[in-house]
């Protein structure tokens, strides 16, 4: 335990920062192994409790963090009961008015794949289409988007077959981290669904909203292209 | 959907808002809507205690509250026991007592113990048995969970570190520093606190639930399917049947493919799987499935297999002209000659016995999850298995791909027993429809459905006969066996060797004559349980030779003493046994169990009996041919060498090789236990290893990790070697230590040495393979079932009490006394001697699946079926008589199925000490009993006449 005693003599003696709640209860370097030290617990009590699973960490967390303001919890009352339509199915869902649609579809529906990038409509990282329109999912409230057709990348796919703007973006290799790959795919799909017949610079400008930290615009812009070539020749390119 | 409520709950302490579903269970809310799975689906019907929580200070079965009408309530689910990250003395004392197996069953009876101890700190053994008679336990540590209940106050400032729990002294042990120790299981503290995740537990995103529908006759040809109804209701995603599924056959044994998918014109049993769907929940599945409309046009069914070989019966497998008369496969082996050899005896006895279909009823129901990836091209199934080797293999055949594209993963199995080594249509249905919708799919089966599905043991009607000399020596041994296969083969050509071939393993018989048929009958498919094929036969044969010893007055175990195994010897059959302490289990259950003073000594109503038995460590041969070694694993030491992984693909599926294998590379590599971390069982994580089935875990795995672990430390060694300035070769690592054999104090620390070998060459890794020895067995056909590296032997002494009134049979105790070689770790050793017990008591005197004259089950449930409780576990003393077996790691050879085939003799043998009724047909229940007791007073009682 002499490692113990080491460590709590760096923090509370040698770092010359105002000494821990044990030295100024007169216990000083001597702290025992088993009381709380500066941090809020003994390195051995530390590894006693982690031993026991994750469910030890969060109370350790817990023990040490500056305690955080009670959260308000909302009345069940308060919560609105909603209908959404997500890739052709009804949803029914119990939301808090203030949730994002971002956050429903990930936390409450399991839909991953629109991402959080910003949270505050930079990034695009979270586009859905809603009524066929290109959209942020995190600017969006949930309770806005009931009685509007939501589609998500997931439901760009037929079973495990592609739709025709993944592939094109795995043909072009149009990602590199992939991160904001399915904010790019719906945005590009949101576009050709209103004109497949779309131009480069149309390209650029309807895509203008998803950030590419990768840089990987050009085999995006190639992937749209061919996408969009596709589509009008039927399939066929 | 109804219209959703709005409840609020206080779960471990936290307030929950959910909106629920009127009809939604608490249950299915815990698991489904607040993620807390460590609350168990056992059977949703009240009848398991597998999802006990503690609601307002009282245990309840979660599945049979609703959830509305938990609103408002506290609820403590076993996520909620430990406080502070600091486990419950409850919690410590199950896993230090080793009072779980599988641990699927193991949240349940902790809350229902917590719940009892709060209201009565002090529970009597009568109080405990009360509170937890509403939960089973298939692998059966009642024993150790009353135990673990009393002493609970013992464990509460301990930590789960390895030292050894307290059983230890029981066992002689050898210089082992972590072989023979029971150190803690490995997956004891997660199965205690709710963090086991089983298959059903597991959340992927986006996942969507399958159902099957099963046939509503015996059988028939199917006429039409109307899937629109289904495929109209809300939430439904597809719905898929014969035709959408691969047009092929598939099984167990290639010799005999006989299934499909789903039923494509025929349906031969009421269950057998029609269609399926997916949908967003279980409840729509559920719904979904009713809603699929079947016409079917019916043909004559079978029930026994007596009229299934009648000329007239309707053929079940037409399309094979193999399967004529309905036998799925005939065995007919003479060894010696047994007419010789009856008319060489002074003494024979001939005995119809019937056995039962019982069936495996693990706690937890088969469940599988797939998901495509890589746009289709690869395949990742999570399967609650046995052997996931052998469904990754059915599943590349079926699928037509490459086993190398298809990643099996084997999540903690909830119990087994024989029930899960096979290929279902789960996985099948669920392969199959998320391929369709680009989805993972979660299949599983209910309790009702599980049972149906069964694959449980072959009932067998058996025509014994022995012939023995005066002194009991046997001269000859006939037997004629016909098993009820069900509608399919299943594992079944197997059983109806193993029926035949295990008999010569315990007594030397010099003639030996088997017939054996497997018939084809319109009932569920019989497989692989626990013991395979063989407790039936071995408890006829038991139940003989007390008989015959009766017969001739001598002591039942003197008679068996005479014939008993031996060492080094091929049986008539041309099985080689190597070691062998079947006279001194013998001879210490005579000793040690109270035999000489109890046997014939006791008042009438009370019985004491012997039965003996036993069983492979392994299976010589695997299930369809390969060239691959039998077991394989990995060792990689970690780069600080404070941790060393084992990669191997085994299945902890509650019988502990989690925790045996991790010992046998503590051992071999000379690290303490603690230092092994066990990689998950996944097949892009480790290399094949055919499964948990034939008991063969501890010695072809254990042998796999030993030369792995052996393989690494060499590499240790060298290091080590060198910075000592000595010969690699006369260096000990032992705890942790590598020192001079000859100088101890020539030492270096193994995690110095390991850390400098990474340092100097990179990653240190170990590869073992085993399989057994070559060219085992005989040259007839058929020769290879019942092969194998090395068998047990075990003899059980049981005490009975039988009501002469009423019939009723309470088992009172059990000696166990088993050759399983060395005893890796005592605890989960004893375990399972107990369980096997427990379930071989089960089988004796309670359990048997009913159809009814349609075929269709009565009792597919645990209210029907019955097995044992907490209460009807009888007092159980375990002993091992270790012997050193030269194929086995460290001297080991199995227990796990080995304990289970002497139960059934050694009860019915006690109960006809009791009163001297021999039942011949199991179960032994009460009105067999009286029925036999009525038949002997009209007679003239034997008790009378016996029992002055």
């Amino acid at each position: 335990m002499t490692a113990d005693r080491d460590s709590s003599q760096e923090n509370g003696g040698g770092s010359g920062l105002p000494s821990g709640a044990g030295e100024t209860h007169g216990v000083g370097r001597t702290n025992r192994d088993d009381e709380p030290n500066q941090t809020g617990m003994s390195r051995r009590g530390f590894l006693k409790t982690v031993g026991l699973g994750t469910a030890a960490v969060a109370t350790v967390a817990g023990t040490s963090a500056p305690a955080a303001e009670p959260a308000v919890a909302i009345t069940p009352e308060e919560m609105a009961k909603i209908t959404l339509v997500v890739n052709d199915r009804q949803r029914r869902l119990l939301v808090e008015p203030r949730w994002s649609l971002l956050f429903v579809l990930r936390e409450k529906l399991g839909l991953n794949a629109a991402k959080e990038g910003c949270e505050r409509g930079e990034c695009g990282a979270c586009t859905v289409l809603i009524d066929e329109q290109p959209r942020y999912a995190c600017l969006t409230l949930a309770v806005e988007a009931e009685g509007h057709r939501i589609t998500t990348l997931e439901g760009l796919m037929q079973g495990e077959e592609l739709g025709d703007v993944q592939h094109a973006f795995a043909e072009h290799d149009g990602l590199q981290c992939g991160f904001c790959t399915p904010g790019q795919i719906v945005a590009a799909e949101g576009l050709l669904r209103a004109n497949a017949a779309v131009t480069l610079d149309e390209i650029r400008t309807g895509l203008s909203g998803n950030l590419c930290r990768c840089g990987a615009y050009p085999n995006i812009f190639r992937a749209v292209e061919h996408a969009a070539q596709r589509r009008q020749t039927g399939g066929k390119s | 959907m109804s219209e959703q409520v709005l409840i609020t709950l206080t779960v471990n302490g936290q307030e929950r808002a959910v909106a629920v579903e009127p009809s939604a269970t608490l249950l299915r809310v815990l698991r489904d809507e607040l993620q807390l799975t460590g609350t168990k689906a056992g059977c949703e019907a009240g009848d398991c205690g597998s999802c006990t929580v503690i609601v307002d200070g009282e245990a309840v079965n979660s599945c049979l509250l609703l959830a509305v009408e938990a609103d408002g309530a506290a609820i403590t689910t076993i996520e909620g026991l430990a406080t502070g990250g600091e486990l419950h003395e409850l919690q410590k004392a199950f896993v230090k007592l080793g009072a779980l197996q599988c641990g699927y069953c193991t949240p349940g009876q902790l809350m229902a113990a917590k719940a009892l101890i709060d209201h009565n700190p002090q529970p009597s053994r009568a109080e405990i048995r009360q509170a937890l008679g509403g939960n089973l336990c298939r692998c059966g540590t009642y024993p150790r969970i009353i135990e673990a209940i009393e002493q609970r106050h013992t464990f509460a400032d301990e930590t789960l570190d390895t030292k050894p729990g307290p059983h230890d002294e029981r066992d002689q042990k050898r210089d082992h520093a972590v072989v023979g120790q029971s150190v803690t299981r490995y997956d004891g503290p997660d199965k205690v606190t709710g963090r086991s995740l089983y298959t059903a537990d597991i959340r992927l995103l986006d996942m969507v639930y399958g159902k099957i529908l099963g046939s509503t006759v015996a059988h028939g040809t199917i006429k039409r399917i109307d899937t629109s109804a289904a495929r109209a209701l809300p939430g439904v995603l597809a719905v898929i049947t014969g035709e959408d599924v691969p047009d092929i056959w598939y099984g167990v044994s290639p010799a005999r493919y006989d299934e499909r998918i789903l039923a494509t014109e025929r349906v031969r049993y009421v269950g057998d799987e029609v269609a399926a769907v997916a949908a967003i929940d279980e409840e729509t599945a559920e719904q979904a499935v009713a809603l699929i409309e079947v016409q079917y046009e019916e043909l004559p069914a079978v029930f026994d297999p007596e009229s299934a070989m009648a000329p007239e019966a309707e053929l079940i497998h037409p399309e094979d002209p193999r399967f004529a008369g309905n036998i799925n496969t005939r065995v007919e082996w003479d060894f010696g000659d047994v007419e010789q050899g009856f008319a060489a005896a002074d003494c024979i006895r001939e005995q119809r016995f019937v056995g039962n279909r019982t069936y495996q009823s693990p706690i937890e129901p088969h469940a599988a999850i797939a998901r495509w990836e890589h746009h289709g091209e690869r395949l990742t199934v999570w399967s609650s298995s046995q052997a996931p080797h052998y469904k990754q293999h059915m599943l590349a055949r079926v699928f037509e791909l490459p086993m190398g594209n298809i990643r099996m993963i084997r999540p903690p199995v909830g119990g087994g027993f024989g029930a899960k080594c096979e290929t279902t249509p789960l996985e099948l249905c669920a392969v199959v429809l998320a391929r369709q919708l680009g989805r993972p799919v979660m299949m599983k089966y209910s309790r009702r459905e599980m049972v149906y599905h069964f694959r449980g043991r072959h009932k067998q009607y058996i025509d014994m006969k022995i012939g023995v000399k005066k002194d009991g020596t046997i001269t000859a041994v006939q037997s004629r066996i016909l098993l009820d296969g069900g509608a399919y083969t299943s594992f079944g050509i197997i059983t109806v060797y193993y029926a035949g071939s295990m008999l010569p393993t315990l007594y030397k018989i010099p003639n030996y004559k088997y017939d054996g048929y497997r018939v084809y009958t319109n009932l569920p498919a019989s497989g692989a349980m626990r013991g395979h094929g063989v407790p039936q036969p071995r408890w006829a044969m038991e139940s003989l030779l007390d008989d015959l010893a009766e017969e001739l007055g001598l002591d039942p175990i003197e008679i068996r003493l005479r014939n008993a195994m031996e060492p080094n010897t091929r049986t008539i059959n041309d099985l080689d046994i190597s070691s062998c302490e079947f006279k001194k289990t013998l001879e210490r259950a005579r000793d040690e169990s109270g035999w000489l003073e109890k046997r014939g000594q006791l008042p009438p109503g009370k019985g004491i009996g012997v039965g003996c038995g036993g069983f492979v460590s392994g299976a010589g041969y695997p299930i369809y041919r390969s060239d691959f070694p039998h077991s394989n694993a990995l060792i990689r030491v970690h780069e600080d060498g404070k941790a060393v992984s084992l990669h191997i693909a085994t299945a902890e599926i509650g019988q502990g090789c989690d925790t045996v294998l991790p010992q046998i590379a503590a051992e071999e590599l000379g690290i303490p236990y603690d230092w092994v971390w066990l990689a998950e069982c996944d097949s892009v994580l480790a290399p094949t290893d055919l499964g948990s089935y034939a008991s063969r875990v501890t010695l072809m795995g254990g042998n796999a990790v030993k030369m792995a672990a052996a393989a690494a430390k060499v590499q240790i060694l060298k290091v080590a070697g060198r910075q000592l300035g000595c010969d690699p070769h006369g260096l000990t690592a032992r705890d942790g230590r590598i020192f001079v054999a000859e100088h101890p104090e020539l030492a270096i620390g193994w995690d110095e040495a390991a850390r400098l070998a990474f340092s100097e060459s990179g990653p240190v890794v170990g590869t073992g393979c085993y399989r057994p020895p070559p060219g085992l067995g005989g040259k007839y056909k058929g020769a290879a079932v019942g092969t194998s590296p090395a068998y047990s032997f075990a003899t059980s002494v049981c005490e009975v009490a039988v009501d002469l009134e009423t019939g009723a049979v309470k088992v009172e105790r059990f000696s166990d006394f088993s050759d399983a070689g060395t005893v890796i770790n005592p605890v989960t050793f004893h375990g399972q001697v107990e369980g096997g017990i427990i379930m071989g008591l089960g089988e004796t005197l309670l359990e048997d699946t009913v159809h009814d004259d349609t075929g269709a089950l009565v009792n597919p449930d645990l209210h029907g079926y019955l097995i044992p409780t907490i209460s009807d576990a009888p007092e159980i003393e375990s002993h091992a008589v270790e012997s050193y077996e030269p194929h086995g790691p460290f001297g080991a050879k199995e227990i796990g199925e080995g304990c289970l085939p002497p139960i059934l003799g050694a009860i019915a043998n006690a109960i006809y000490d009791a009163c001297g009724v021999r039942v011949t047909e199991l179960p032994i229940t009460p009105e067999k009993i009286l029925r036999g007791l009525a038949t002997q007073r009209q007679a003239g009682s034997k008790l009378s006449d016996d029992r002055p």
